[in-house]
């Protein structure tokens, strides 16, 4: 589309079921109550000019340039905090009020640099606007006191602040407190005096608090707050609707474009995951998609030792095409399988599946969510019947009281992040069950109504015991359970919880959480009204990941805590793409729609539609396929879009497996650590260059726009369909909604979707159905999805990985808002610059132990491997516990994690693992060698010098 | 850890969080049946029962017969 501003209706939309009918200008409009006049104009399509006042804030009421004649009252109010009312006539443009608004904009003109034509904002400056609406054709003030000249803060490595532009409207503030909830902005001084600062006055931008949303950026109405991309290229020309390929909230934004170059990011308002917010990675960190380290060019070699040889697709494809079948037919067909990834598409996932299942004749397929949330698959779905959240993310709007386990969301999920903290701050009440002291248990005008600081690996035991006190103190909601759950299995449930053995008293020891905190958060829950848990990797990565699920599933039940909003049970999902991967039959066990590969029905529902023979079988999961591989059984594989050795468990067994595999085909962006074990190297595009769809963690499917050509050529899908062609698959779709469309002819949950639906609707949640045509923001309304609700008893069974003298701290790991995942995005970005290095927090008393200080290099110690990095001593962490990151392949804090997994998924206990900490004066043999293998891998002919 | 020692590790697992079930051996089974690849299954089977506990002793005794 031809570039357009998103609209300003200037101050929020009310809420109110009621209207009110007013006139404005001679026009009746007729609007919710609440609204205030400047919105009924705007709705009206009367702008009314403003400066001070956007739509993404309260309104404020200080530029005096929105007012407005009302007859009947005197003087000339407000028009964004004057509320409208009943018969109310408003009259927007008279002699009096160009006369004042005149005044008050020579007033702001006569203290602004008058360098329009230079400016970065120039054409896109509501400043600029606004003096042009006002009719203002001279400034009569002469020179002096003023703003100009003052020093720029570029400090931060997206945007500049330029105070000498600033007109003190407070936008920038108020964004940070009212839409991000960090605080980091204040106005200094008073008066002429005032200005706006991060932080104290001897903060600059990237020094002070401030997480780089760019919401500030996006309120700001002239150029004091500016993108440096902004200012390097000028401003867009056209702007593409599109999501975010980073974390599972699934912001949409405006790609905002001139030619084929991305000029910004700016979050989509009428986006319902982000509802027009962002966070430093999607708004800002999408420099990678252009960096240089990209491979454009296919790649093979016959072995890891050579360097890699720059080919053409067809020579790339023949040659992965001839590989995969010697191998299936020198081993057999179970030789081979896929990974599918939660970076990509639906649709480029579906086309992985499709092809180890209908191509390679296995179901060895699976998805980086089993390292992840596999627990959440099979949990949800024993107990409610769905392998998905309950809820929509507005649904948190109506909670009372917010349980967070195992999730750090303003790091993690930072869009909904603020929009939980939003709701804190309206009063809802705050459980925090973790090992670390997050910033949602303390956090400016946040506060923790209870902080469980739960022992790593021991969640089971905290849950029973909250579903403890609920029982024994008779908090259970039990007209929901005999509704709408299986009473036996509830009295069976029931009848475990009460059991002495499962009270916070005799269970403190286990959890290391007093017990009273424990019965008073499970009484605030119980009782504190609408109950909502939210939870995430701090649930799934442990050896009872499921049983946790199951717990939590239990407690919503047992409170009757489902099938409304403000309730639910919410699983925030890492990758993007984490739900949709699922969805799309990733899994080795089942179809898409999570439907078993064994049930006949829905295998020859697929084997018409393809035209192939499925085998009835489960197929690997990914640990298994590697330790198939070191077994000698499994030769070759297909991995899209993911990083096995960086982000899977024990890097020297992923290695192993790599290593003995005659043929790993890498479909990547960039030469990622797996690769290193590759021998076919098939560049992957950029979410900026494909069309197709992402699922979010509210199962909301929203539109993948392609704003650009792939610098590879090809998007990633006709990749995976170049390589079946070459498999003899017939294979010819041309365009990703053909693939939606058989999605949704296989999977009923996705029946009513298709790309032309979502460009209409910009978004459905699944199931999209003949019983939900429209989707279902909220799951099991009126029952569950499985029939009756199931409680499983889930008893507190301790991890094998066990401290002791060699290895006595537990090491948990977890992720930090600046990277994602395993950087192999963010790292090509400026996000560096707050976390270039993985470190180790460690509590002071186990720092003075060791003789730690912060900064020192310290060996990390299990039994599956050593790495070495630097200590951060703080005591966010409890004695006894340590805590990393694993952004860096320098790191490679998964060379510690162990082989250890769930018991019913095989999600590894990355959060659990035994660990010594000592001074270290170097890197790990591991990382010696391990660095030493990787330069020697990431060797490249050019196919110029080969020739 | 070689795949046998995993699986029989893995078969363990599953069997105490399946204490609980009304049939904790039948439960086991089916859960390995649904989850397990041919290959793995096959191992487990012809496993003698080495560092099984008796609950996933008697599952791999069902599966035994079932296939």
């Amino acid at each position: 589309m031809t570039y357009q501003p998103q609209a300003d209706f200037g101050t929020p939309a009310s809420r109110a079921d009621e209207t009110v009918t007013l006139t404005i200008d001679g026009r009746a409009v007729t609007v919710p109550a609440g609204s205030s006049v400047m919105r009924a104009a705007a709705e009206q399509g009367t702008a009314i000019p403003k400066l001070c006042a956007t739509d993404m804030l309260e309104s404020f009421g200080s530029c005096r340039l929105c007012l407005v004649e009302i007859e009947g009252r005197k003087g000339t109010p407000a028009s964004c905090t004057t509320p409208v009312e009943p018969g109310m006539v408003v009259h927007t443009q008279t002699p009096r009020l160009q006369q004042l608004r005149k005044g008050v904009m020579e007033l702001y003109i006569s203290d602004h640099p008058l360098d329009c034509l230079t400016c970065a904002a120039n054409g896109d400056c509501e400043l600029q606007d606004q003096a042009g609406a006002v009719g203002l054709r001279e400034v009569r003030y002469p020179a002096g006191d003023n703003h100009l000249g003052q020093c720029k803060d570029i400090s931060n490595p997206y945007f500049d602040f330029d105070p000498s532009k600033c007109i003190t409207c407070s936008r920038c503030v108020r964004a940070c407190d009212e839409v991000q909830g960090t605080l980091a902005l204040t106005v200094q001084g008073r008066g002429f005096g005032s200005k706006i600062s991060a932080g104290l006055a001897s903060d600059d931008f990237l020094g002070s608090e401030c997480v780089s949303c760019g919401a500030c950026v996006q309120a700001c109405p002239t150029a004091t707050l500016v993108e440096k991309k902004v200012v390097e290229i000028g401003t867009p020309e056209r702007a593409v609707v599109t999501t975010c390929a980073y974390c599972g909230v699934g912001c949409t934004f405006r790609a905002e474009m001139r030619g084929e170059q991305l000029v910004r990011m700016v979050p989509w308002k009428e986006g319902k995951a982000n509802r027009g917010h962002s966070c430093v990675k999607g708004r800002f960190a999408w420099g990678y998609a252009q960096h240089q380290d990209r491979i454009l060019k296919p790649m093979i070699r016959a072995s890891i030792d050579q360097p890699w040889r720059e080919v053409e697709w067809d020579e790339a494809m023949a040659y992965a095409a001839s590989e995969l079948k010697r191998i299936s037919a020198t081993y057999g067909k179970h030789a081979l399988g896929g990974i599918t990834s939660s970076r990509c598409t639906n649709e480029e996932t579906f086309l992985v599946q499709k092809l180890v299942r209908a191509g390679f004749g296995n179901n060895n397929v699976d998805t980086c969510a089993r390292v992840c949330h596999s627990p959440t698959g099979y949990g949800l779905k024993t107990t409610f019947g769905t392998s998905a959240g309950t809820q929509d993310f507005d649904s948190v709007e109506d909670s009372d009281v917010i349980l967070v386990i195992g999730a750090n969301p303003t790091d993690a999920h930072p869009v909904f992040g603020s929009r939980m903290k939003q709701r804190l701050r309206q009063g809802a009440r705050l459980i925090v069950i973790d090992p670390r002291r997050t910033d949602m248990v303390r956090s400016p005008h946040i506060a923790a109504d209870y902080h469980l600081p739960v022992r790593p690996g021991t969640n089971v035991a905290i849950l029973t015991a909250l579903a403890h006190v609920i029982v024994t103190e008779g908090l259970a909601d039990d007209e929901f359970i005999r509704e709408r759950c299986d009473e036996d299995e509830y009295r069976h449930w029931a009848d475990f919880v009460a059991l002495d053995r499962n009270s916070p008293e005799t269970l403190e020891p286990v959890t290391g959480v007093a017990a009273d905190l424990v019965r008073g958060a499970a009484r605030l829950y119980a009782t504190g009204g609408n109950g909502a848990i939210y939870y995430g990797l701090g649930v799934t990565e442990h050896s009872q990941g499921s049983s946790t699920v199951m717990a939590i599933a239990n407690l919503a039940m047992a409170t009757g805590n489902i099938g409304r909003r403000g309730v639910g049970v919410n699983p925030l999902r890492g990758q993007n793409n984490v739900q949709g991967a699922c969805d799309m039959g990733s899994f080795p066990h089942e179809l898409s729609g999570y439907r078993h590969i064994s049930d006949k029905a829905v295998r020859d529902l697929f084997e018409r539609d393809w035209g192939v023979s499925l085998d009835p079988e489960p197929g690997l999961r990914i640990p298994n396929m590697l330790d198939a591989a070191t077994d000698g059984v499994f030769k070759a594989i297909y991995i899209q879009g993911e990083d096995i050795l960086q982000s899977d468990p024990n890097t020297a067994h992923v290695a192993a497996g790599l290593a003995a595999m005659e043929c790993v085909i890498v479909h990547d962006l960039f030469l990622n650590e797996t690769a290193n074990y590759a021998h076919i190297f098939l560049p992957g595009s950029t979410f900026l260059e494909k069309d197709g769809t992402f699922t979010n963690a509210e199962r909301r499917i929203q539109l993948v726009r392609k704003v650009m050509s792939p610098l590879n050529g090809h998007e990633d899908w006709q990749v995976t369909q170049m390589l079946a062609r070459a498999l003899g698959l017939d294979w010819a779709y041309t365009h990703p909604s053909e693939i939606m469309d058989e999605i949704a002819r296989l999977t009923p949950s996705f029946k009513g979707v298709s790309h032309q639906r979502l460009d209409a609707e910009a978004s459905l949640q699944w199931p999209v159905d003949d019983k939900h045509p429209d989707g279902s923001p909220i799951m099991h309304v009126d029952g569950f999805v499985r029939g009756k609700g199931k409680f499983v008893v889930t008893d507190y069974v301790p991890t094998d990985e066990k401290t002791g003298p060699r290895f006595p701290l537990l090491l948990t790991t977890g992720r930090i808002l600046s990277q994602y995942n395993v950087g192999a995005q963010t790292r090509r970005t400026a996000n560096e610059v707050w976390h270039d290095e993985d470190v180790l927090e460690i509590h002071p008393v186990d720092a003075e132990d060791r003789g730690v200080r912060t900064g020192n290099w310290v060996k990390l110690a299990s039994r599956a491997g050593a790495t070495t990095l630097r200590a951060l001593v703080t005591d966010r962490v409890a004695p006894g516990v340590v805590y990393t990151t694993f952004h860096h392949p320098e790191t490679q804090a998964n060379v510690v994690t162990t082989d250890y997994s769930d018991w019913a998924t095989n999600c590894p206990e990355y959060k659990v693992t035994a660990v010594q900490v000592a001074p270290s004066n170097g890197p790990s043999d591991w990382q010696q060698d391990y660095q030493a293998q990787s330069t020697r891998s990431r060797r490249i002919v050019q196919r110029d010098a080969a020739e | 850890m070689n795949s046998l020692d995993t699986l029989i590790r893995m078969a363990n697992q599953i069997a105490t969080n399946l204490a609980h079930e009304p049939d904790p051996a039948a439960a086991t089974a089916e859960h390995i049946h649904l989850f397990w690849d041919p290959r793995m299954k096959q191992m487990i089977r012809a496993h003698d029962g080495t560092g099984l506990c008796p609950v996933a002793q008697a599952a791999i005794a069902r599966l035994a017969m079932a296939a």
